[in-house]
């Protein structure tokens, strides 16, 4: 009896080593093997520098590359460039186009889910579905905050999903709309950027209390005069939404990965900000399948006094996600291998 | 996300004849977590000690020449990859001036997901 959820890991996570040369694609395959995360998330756009121009020669050794190190890949991260010209937007047809585009490329690595940008328009995902379907890729709009599981440009997309009655296209949730706690690291930044801790700790107070951020905004930057570091921290409470985990097993069978975002791991294998301890039963509970991608984004918020370590991150994540699926399975009984 | 990496401080020189230096060059990165077409790249704006250099002196180049910032407006087939280092080309008749000055650059970026401009500032103090 083992668990359906299956451990991953974005390339995105290790953004930091790679823009700065200390880690290449295959350093970062290499690690996740390391530490049991098999399904390796990519970003064509960031991993692949003759992007959109990929011979066979290259998906065939991406192909290898994974399989030397016992992985595969689990999913394609898209991009649409709708502004690519200054002087007009790009039409319904090029956008169907790029996204064809990509598609193909997903499908000749071998590659079963897209992640789609939340901005790209349902319709526009409707017409792309028959091309997902012939390529048999997932196209999952990805649920970031500030919209969450039920907002109602997601529910655009899942309404067209059952509209053309498919299993091509759905969503791909981003963890981040399950921000309990006001991450420390955020916090800590802005205060070394003159944020006072008195503002600090009223902010994160509020987020605590979970009181619609525009009550802050207006408090911090009329009532208390924040000065620019407290308004951009009161600011980002837009972004910090927490959504209902117990509203995942609704929705479960309209994904089939999960963007596993976290911005820090304490030395005691916690999350301080994402809700994986009401986020991982629920996903045991509905006996969800899929692949549980690690995205770590904590290297913007401490690069400025810290040396990031990416793969420490992660392997601290993984650590918790076993104890926590263990302990759910537990509580729920593990679903049939 | 990346604006204290965005110049690289030492590969700072200057251009032309030393007697008659016409400006200088350095390398730069883009300041995203992805690549970006050159089209996407609305501004470069290099500054010295505060005082940005006009448009026109830039010059970009990723590796298959270089074209001016009106030029990257529609070269729809060329990217900026993630993590690679483009050389930036500025006309400053006497090059990079002596002794020590800040020079910065701002990137200005055309995301499509975004609804506002992406704006990356990096500066570094430099003494050629």
């Amino acid at each position: 009896m083992t668990t359906k959820i299956k451990p991953g890991v974005s390339l995105y996570s290790f953004q930091e080593e790679m823009f700065l040369g200390q880690m290449n694609v295959e350093d970062c395959v290499a690690f996740a093997s390391s530490i049991g995360a098999k399904g390796i998330e990519i970003l064509p756009e960031q991993n692949m520098p003759n992007f959109p121009d990929i011979s066979d020669a290259e998906v065939e050794s991406w192909k290898d590359m994974v399989a030397r190190h016992g992985c595969h890949l689990s999913a394609y991260d898209m991009f649409l460039d709708t502004k690519v010209s200054k002087d007009r937007p790009m039409t319904d047809d090029e956008q169907v186009a790029s996204i064809v585009r990509d598609l193909r490329l997903c499908n000749r690595l071998g590659i079963k889910n897209m992640r789609i940008l939340v901005f790209v328009r349902p319709d526009i995902l409707g017409k792309c579905v028959p091309y997902a379907e012939e390529l048999d890729v997932h196209m999952g709009v990805e649920v970031h905050a500030p919209w969450h599981l039920e907002h109602a440009w997601i529910l655009r997309t899942i309404d067209e999903a059952d509209r053309l009655n498919t299993r091509h296209l759905g969503i791909l949730p981003d963890m981040g709309i399950f921000m309990k706690h006001y991450p420390p690291v955020f916090r800590a930044r802005f205060e070394r950027q003159g944020a006072r801790p008195e503002i600090t700790q009223f902010i994160v107070d509020q987020h605590e209390a979970k009181i619609m951020c525009e009550y802050t905004i207006y408090e911090v930057a009329v009532k208390m005069g924040g000065n620019k570091a407290e308004i951009a921290m009161a600011e980002s409470l837009r972004h910090a939404p927490y959504a209902n985990p117990k509203r995942i097993g609704d929705y479960a069978r309209y994904f089939r990965h999960i963007q596993a975002k976290f911005y820090e791991m304490t030395e005691d294998y916690k999350d301080p900000a994402i809700a994986y301890d009401e986020v991982i039963p629920e996903l045991v509970k509905c006996g969800w399948e899929g692949t549980l991608s690690s995205e770590y984004e904590g290297n913007r918020w401490i690069q400025d006094v810290s040396e990031v370590d990416s793969r420490e991150q992660v392997r601290r994540q993984h650590v918790m996600f076993d104890r926590l699926i263990t302990e759910a399975e537990q509580t729920f009984g593990a679903a049939d291998a | 996300m990346f604006d204290k990496y965005l110049i690289d401080a030492d590969s700072v020189q200057n251009i032309g004849p030393l007697d008659a230096l016409t400006g200088f060059s350095f390398l730069s990165k883009l300041g995203y977590y992805r690549g970006l077409g050159l089209s996407m790249i609305e501004e470069l704006v290099v500054s010295i000690d505060g005082e940005a250099l006009p448009r026109e002196a830039v010059r970009f180049d990723e590796g298959k020449g270089p074209l001016t910032l009106d030029e990257m407006e529609t070269a729809y087939d060329r990217r900026w990859p993630f993590g690679a280092a483009a050389t930036i080309f500025v006309s400053l008749p006497g090059g990079f001036p002596g002794g020590s000055h800040e020079l910065a650059l701002s990137q200005k970026l055309r995301i499509s997901y975004l609804p506002f401009p992406s704006f990356n500032h990096d500066k570094k103090r430099i003494a050629l």
